[in-house]
């Protein structure tokens, strides 16, 4: 378990960490960067996991199996997105321009 | 085992920072999302190996209620993910998030219901300590909000929901039932009964909904961005109730990063945060007096020659373009100029597109490289050099009066200077106001003609207009 100080130091530098990614990004790339952060935060399925893990009674396993469910879509969707958008972006250094028209379906 | 679980928790919320810092530049972006992606395969995997999972009395109910609920949310999320449209990008993020807050929700009723039966009648402190009670239950308001706002966010964007108003005296109601929620969630803290939970987490439900519906359009992004903030907070603080490093390290990097940006979009708009929540743009009246000057028209023709013949060309393109799906005919537009020995480039407003970087997103799909795409700061004295600005699907970014009228509520909001280039020619569907409501005197400017049609007709016009010279 992380208790007390710890957690504020984890609050604390993390805080700081995000700060940090955000500031020096151009805007080109804000909307995948939002997009990535909300990927990150679908880590919230291995707490969905736990919570459902230990679930006792039936309202404590319906409730676990909801937050499970819901978690997953944002990891899953999550990572989908971000990863369609920035698969497009390349440079002009690179002549295989045109192949990309070709990949949506 | 706990010792494995730990380092991989930790390895996972490692690879998250470096994963997000690498997208932060678009040459290492793509691999940034995979590295990100094997923290999250990583830290999932082991999860499965957790002691207290193994040693339920209800082990195989639960795993199987795991697997089914990862593979139908997962399934779901894969399926949506992979046939949405780019420009239909901003809602589905709102969707994905709003499912991440309504996780974190329910993980903290998890939490509390278990305090309630464990002591029936007692705090939930007594059960979870003071310091856990508490963040579980602000993770709960946060993450519930967060989920009943975002899906409101994509029920408006993706055109399912045309309410601006719930009941008379919006701002007032929000913040009965604001207080309303409050009160309750010190109750929960007090007595973690089934009735007072059940009332809390309707409270905060509804107070999701009420303050997202007033939202205009325009400030959509602001409120999508400051939701992906809050559900990091509420994943941040459901990580410390259950003692999860990697749960509170990427929570709490996304609150904070999440934070910035939403400052960061509100700031290109010209709006703070909470102005976003209580007042919408264009409820007033618009200016009037431009109205009675004329638009001069141009040909689709005559555009294309001016465009061929330019030394410099600037392409504006705003989600207008996007809508028409126009994007692909313009880039084919560009290399053809390309040819001729025309400079072009494309200049982007931060908020072009539904969100920061959206529009970047959309040019990319053409195939658009993105060294020949601009910022406003980067290409604001630059228009002076450019021999024909064309601007397609944007109004408002380009709307002069945010610097000249006082008056306007797009006043203070930073702009293209597209009128300061030679030529300026405008793509548009109809006379109309642009989507703030706000009419827009560069319209009838000197230097401007207008294009009247659908944004991917007067492309395809454009180009046979250059390519028959």
């Amino acid at each position: 378990m992380i208790e007390g100080l710890a957690a504020i130091y984890i609050f604390l530098l993390a805080g700081f960490t995000g700060y940090e990614i955000i500031a020096r990004v151009p805007v080109i790339l804000h909307t995948p960067l939002m997009s990535g952060s909300n990927f990150v935060h679908g880590i919230v399925l291995v707490g969905a996991m736990y919570a459902l893990g230990i679930a006792e009674t039936t309202t404590e396993q319906v409730i676990g199996f909801i937050a499970v469910l819901l978690a997953a879509g944002n990891a899953v969707g999550g990572y989908v997105v971000t990863e369609r958008m920035l698969e497009m972006f390349k440079s002009s250094k690179r002549p295989d321009l045109k192949t990309s028209e070709a990949a949506g379906d | 085992m706990d010792l494995i679980i730990d380092a991989s928790y930790l390895a996972a919320a490692v690879l998250f920072i470096v994963g997000l810092k690498q997208m932060s530049s678009p040459v290492t972006a793509r691999r940034g999302i995979v590295w990100a992606g094997l923290g999250m395969l990583l830290a999932t995997i082991v999860t499965f190996g957790t002691p207290e999972l193994l040693e339920s009395e209800h082990f195989t109910v639960n795993l199987s209620l795991i697997i089914a609920g990862i593979a139908v949310g997962g399934g779901y999320a894969w399926v949506s993910g992979k046939r949405v449209a780019m420009t239909d990008m901003p809602q589905m993020i709102a969707m994905y998030n709003g499912m991440g807050g309504g996780a974190a929700a329910t993980i903290a009723a998890v939490e509390l219901l278990k305090a309630g039966e464990a002591f029936p009648g007692e705090s939930a402190a007594a059960y979870l300590g003071v310091d856990v009670a508490i963040l579980a239950i602000l993770g709960a308001v946060i993450g519930t909000v967060s989920f009943s706002g975002s899906i409101i966010a994509w029920a408006k964007l993706d055109g399912r929901l045309h309410l601006s108003k719930i009941v008379p005296g919006q701002h007032i109601v929000n913040a009965i039932l604001a207080i309303a929620t409050v009160v309750f969630a010190i109750l929960v803290y007090f007595s973690a009964d089934l009735t007072t939970i059940t009332i809390f987490y309707a409270l905060a439900l509804i107070v999701g909904i009420f303050i997202t519906v007033p939202v205009g359009g325009a400030d959509m992004p602001v409120i999508i961005s400051l939701f992906n903030a809050l559900t990091g907070l509420a994943v941040g603080f459901e990580g410390y109730v259950l003692g999860n490093a990697a749960m509170i390290i990427a929570g709490i990097v996304v609150g904070s990063a999440g934070s910035l940006l939403t400052h960061l979009m509100a700031v290109a708009m010209n709006r703070s945060v909470a102005n976003v929540f209580f007042a919408g743009v264009g409820t007033g009246p618009a200016a009037a007096d431009a109205g009675q000057q004329e638009m001069k028209e141009i040909q689709a023709q005559d555009a294309g020659i001016l465009m061929a013949f330019a030394d410099q060309a600037i392409i504006i393109p705003g989600y207008g373009m996007a809508v028409a799906q126009a994007q692909h005919k313009i880039w084919e537009l560009v290399q053809l100029l390309n040819e001729r020995g025309v400079k072009v480039k494309f200049a982007i407003h931060p908020v072009a597109g539904r969100m920061p970087g959206h529009m970047n997103v959309l040019l990319a799909e053409a195939g658009v490289p993105y060294d020949m795409i601009y910022d406003m700061e980067d290409i604001n004295a630059d228009f002076r050099n450019t021999t024909v600005t064309l601007i397609i699907g944007a109004n408002d970014v380009v709307n002069p009066s945010a610097k000249t009228d006082t008056s306007s509520p797009l006043y203070g909001m930073p702009i293209l200077d597209a009128m300061d280039s030679d030529n300026v020619i405008v793509i548009k569907r109809g006379r109309g106001a642009g989507f703030s409501g706000v009419e827009n005197p560069l319209f009838f400017a000197d230097n401007t003609k207008m294009l009247f049609g659908d944004g991917q007709k007067a492309a395809n016009e454009l180009i046979q207009a250059v390519k028959e010279l």
